[in-house]
């Protein structure tokens, strides 16, 4: 245990001093400033302008950006679904995949469009690597620097001094990709390949055993695909098992680094958020609501997954940790990353929107799992997505200075810009859209025999935590599963014969997941525009400080109420019963 | 609007070529001449053939003999395999270890079936290595030596568990205990730094080192 908690610390003290770091390089490359990438990546940038025929020096309101943004991203629908839909006649399939159901493909387009990376297919068996490269690859990348730009656009709105504009979404987009996540993709893929990750084109490789039986070790452009996938918040594998695959994800080391790379954006975007509008306190009073919400979870599931299961328990074994065994519930955990790392992963990729595995979640203890599950109840604002993460959690910071106005009584402002009746309205229909989203479609799923189709576990509490977390993973663009739901049923054939989907939950859960991204970030883009055109007052006596203990408590507050209040009765329902009974179903 | 359209269509295609083909090719490309045995799967060889992948665990079973002298089937046919005695065993894995085809077991907390499960691994675990280690009791069997891991090829097993396997093998394979133990830690790894993650013993390269010291006939 007291080693567990030592990597904890590790981890998280890592994710602390390197939030400086990079948070004001991404401050500099945002402004326009010169950062030591700029000799290296200023041509291709300006090149890419010219190929693309747009001036970047062209400003944009908040309605001119989302239509840039609504535009780029349905071309990018369109373009992916045809990917997927014609895998047959593509080149570097070596394995002659043809292509999955319509319905899965439509799934699977909405998921990546959205950075949720939901996954009903398993990768390995499913993809070719052309799919996985030209068409999932490239969303990895470009649906997280969607996410970004429209954090730095809402940025811009809070420090406009009277203007409409926001920005242009085109400079956004490339500098978010030729600056940053290209750049930690290089590094991150390089480190991963030389811990065992794959990184190639050849064929699927056949050997035999030491016992003289067939093993086929499928292969792949592997570590370029997870790079991007952990930085981007995307967290869509190359394998069926994701980052538990010792090819996805080797060593103790590159284990560290997939984490690390899930939550450095996100945490470091607060630190340029504080740079860019003038008030470095302001980026880490965000900062420091975001740890301490993660650091409870952390310090819930842990013991949780330490103590093990009630079946296990019920099966006379004993789950206590002794010399040279780890203990604990070890159902679905890797041997090298024991408790505490798949425990400190669980918790890291559901309140960021990564949504990546080391670990079945399914096959967590009752308490385990209602982390995981609190983490995506609670709406992407603990570090969150890269972008959403930030824009999300200014919709939070907004109303509790909306509330936290009420409660003392004065107008309420923040960063000397008035909130008033438009801006939140729009906050609360943005903060209250994705829970509606996520749990209008479980209760619909749970409720008709369309959707218990998908269920693995049967209809009792287990069955019901599935059918929940796909949809609250799916609403927040998270990705990660309780992998017995289903919605695409493969047969043991090859090449995706007689392979079909379950119609309603590819259908349903892409329609969650492309209205849970697109709504709030219109809405977002509009609470941006709304606060770009007014005037910055005078901080005076009587204006509440929001950058000091007292606002972090109230921001926590108001996070922790909003998620409770809209999500615990259905988590009783699921996780909370399950972790309360020693009986078995 | 137009404009936009004409914008992105030229954006799908310059990011498509630079993400999609530059980007992973060029990243294969460095990997193939940096880490060359990384990037194609960490390949183990014996005698120059190819037995596994370092990273990749594999199953150590046979089929089960009958009384005829033939391989024993179950109800579909299928030969029956049981735990190969002369090896180190690895974990229990939802998918018979496989590479190509990778799933979780997805066993739920509360779940018949996973108790079911742990009591049949408790109960096979118990029975091959008992005759071997005389004061093994079910308490003390590691989690690891009766879970599934997550990727159904974890190439690991905890050090408590193979020190109680070292027992049959020792016997197994006429070596002294201190032999045994020697090669085991020779084959754990410890924490990456002495901090991260969990130790584990490399079942398959542990394995092989058996062959070497003492070849079965």
């Amino acid at each position: 245990m007291a080693q567990g908690w030592l990597q904890v610390a590790i981890f998280v003290l890592v994710v602390v001093a390197l939030t400086r770091p990079l948070g004001a390089y991404m401050a500099r490359v945002y402004t326009g400033q010169r950062v030591f990438l700029t000799p290296a990546v200023g041509w291709a940038e300006r090149l890419t302008y010219r190929l693309l025929r747009v001036d970047p020096t062209s400003e944009q309101d908040w309605k001119a950006y989302a239509r840039t943004l609504i535009v780029f991203s349905g071309l990018f629908w369109i373009a992916l679904y045809l990917i997927l839909r014609t895998q047959g006649i593509q080149p570097f399939n070596p394995a002659g995949f043809h292509s999955a159901p319509w319905d899965v493909s439509f799934n699977t387009t909405s998921s990546f469009i959205t950075n949720t990376n939901w996954q009903y297919y398993g990768g390995e068996t499913t993809l070719s690597y052309f799919a996985q490269m030209v068409g999932l690859t490239v969303q990895n990348f470009v649906s997280a620097g969607v996410g970004m730009a429209v954090a730095v656009a809402m940025i811009r709105g809070f420090v406009a001094r009277s203007g409409g504009s926001l920005g242009n979404f085109w400079q956004d987009l490339v500098r978010s990709l030729y600056y940053i996540l290209l750049p930690l993709s290089v590094v991150v893929a390089l480190i991963l390949v030389s811990q065992g990750v794959l990184q190639t084109l050849g064929h699927a490789f056949t050997l035999t055993t030491l016992e003289g039986a067939n093993q086929t070790l499928a292969l792949g452009p592997v570590a370029s695909q997870i790079a991007i996938k952990q930085l981007g918040t995307n967290g869509g594998g190359f394998f069926n098992v994701n980052s538990a695959m010792p090819f996805e994800n080797a060593t103790q080391l590159s284990n560290f680094v997939e984490m690390l790379a899930i939550v450095l954006i996100p945490a470091a975007l607060t630190y340029t958020y504080g740079r860019m509008v003038g008030a470095q306190r302001q980026g880490w009073a965000i900062f420091a609501a975001m740890l301490v919400l993660w650091v409870a979870f952390i310090a819930v599931i842990v013991p949780a997954e330490q103590h093990g299961t009630v079946a296990q328990h019920a099966a006379g074994l004993h789950t206590t940790a002794f010399d040279g065994s780890t203990g604990g519930n070890m159902e679905g955990k890797e041997q090298r990353f024991g408790i505490a790392d798949s425990a400190l992963w669980a918790t890291t990729t559901t309140v960021t929107s990564n949504g990546s595995v080391n670990a079945a979640m399914e096959s967590f203890t009752g308490l385990g799992g209602a982390v995981p599950m609190s983490g995506l109840a609670a709406s992407e604002v603990i570090f969150g997505g890269v972008g959403t993460g930030l824009y999300s959690m200014l919709l939070f910071v907004l109303l509790a200075v909306f509330i936290g106005g009420l409660m003392v009584g004065r107008t309420p402002e923040y960063l000397g810009k008035k909130i008033q009746a438009r801006e939140i309205k729009l906050v609360s229909l943005s903060v209250l859209y994705t829970p509606l989203a996520a749990l209008l479609a479980a209760g619909l799923a749970s409720a008709t025999r369309l959707g218990t189709r998908s269920i693995f576990a049967g209809i009792n509490p287990q069955g019901f935590s599935e059918t929940l977390y796909a949809y609250l993973s799916q609403a927040n663009n998270n990705g990660s599963a309780f992998a017995g739901y289903t919605g695409f049923i493969q047969p043991n054939a090859p090449g995706n014969v007689g392979a079909y989907g379950i119609s309603f939950a590819d259908l349903l859960g892409g329609a969650v997941m492309v209205t849970a991204r697109f709504i709030p970030i219109l809405l977002v883009l509009a609470v941006a525009g709304s606060l770009a055109t007014k005037k910055v007052s005078p901080a005076g006596l009587g204006t509440m400080r929001t950058d000091n203990p007292t606002f972090v408590v109230l921001l926590i507050g108001v996070i922790v109420l909003v998620g409770a209040l809209t999500f615990f009765p259905a988590l009783l329902l699921g996780p909370i019963v399950q972790s309360l009974t020693t009986r078995l179903f | 609007m137009r404009k936009d359209l004409l914008n992105s269509l030229l954006a799908a295609i310059v990011l498509t070529v630079l993400f999609g083909l530059v980007y992973p090719l060029v990243m294969t490309g460095v990997s193939q001449v940096v880490f060359p045995g990384e990037a194609n799967g960490s390949k183990v060889s014996v005698n120059g053939k190819v037995v596994g992948s370092s990273l990749i665990g594999q199953s150590f079973s046979r089929p089960a003999i009958g009384k005829n002298g033939k391989p024993k089937l179950d109800s579909e046919g299928k030969e029956i395999l049981v735990p190969d005695r002369r090896y180190f065993q690895p974990r229990p894995s939802a998918t018979g270890y496989s590479a190509d085809v990778t799933s979780f077991s997805n066993l739920g907390p509360n779940s018949i079936e996973a108790r079911e499960a742990v009591r049949r691994n408790l109960a096979a675990y118990v029975a091959l290595e008992k005759p071997y280690d005389h004061s093994l009791t079910k308490g003390q069997v590691p989690v690891d030596a009766v879970t599934e891991s997550a990727s159904g090829v974890d190439p690991e097993i905890s050090q408590a568990n193979a020190w109680i396997q070292a027992h049959r093998i020792a016997a197994v394979r006429r070596l002294s205990p201190a032999k045994v133990d020697e090669l085991v830690s020779q084959h754990t790894h410890g924490r990456f730094l002495g901090v991260l993650g969990e130790p584990g013993v490399d079942v398959l390269q542990l394995n092989i080192a058996l062959d070497k010291e003492a070849p079965i006939k």
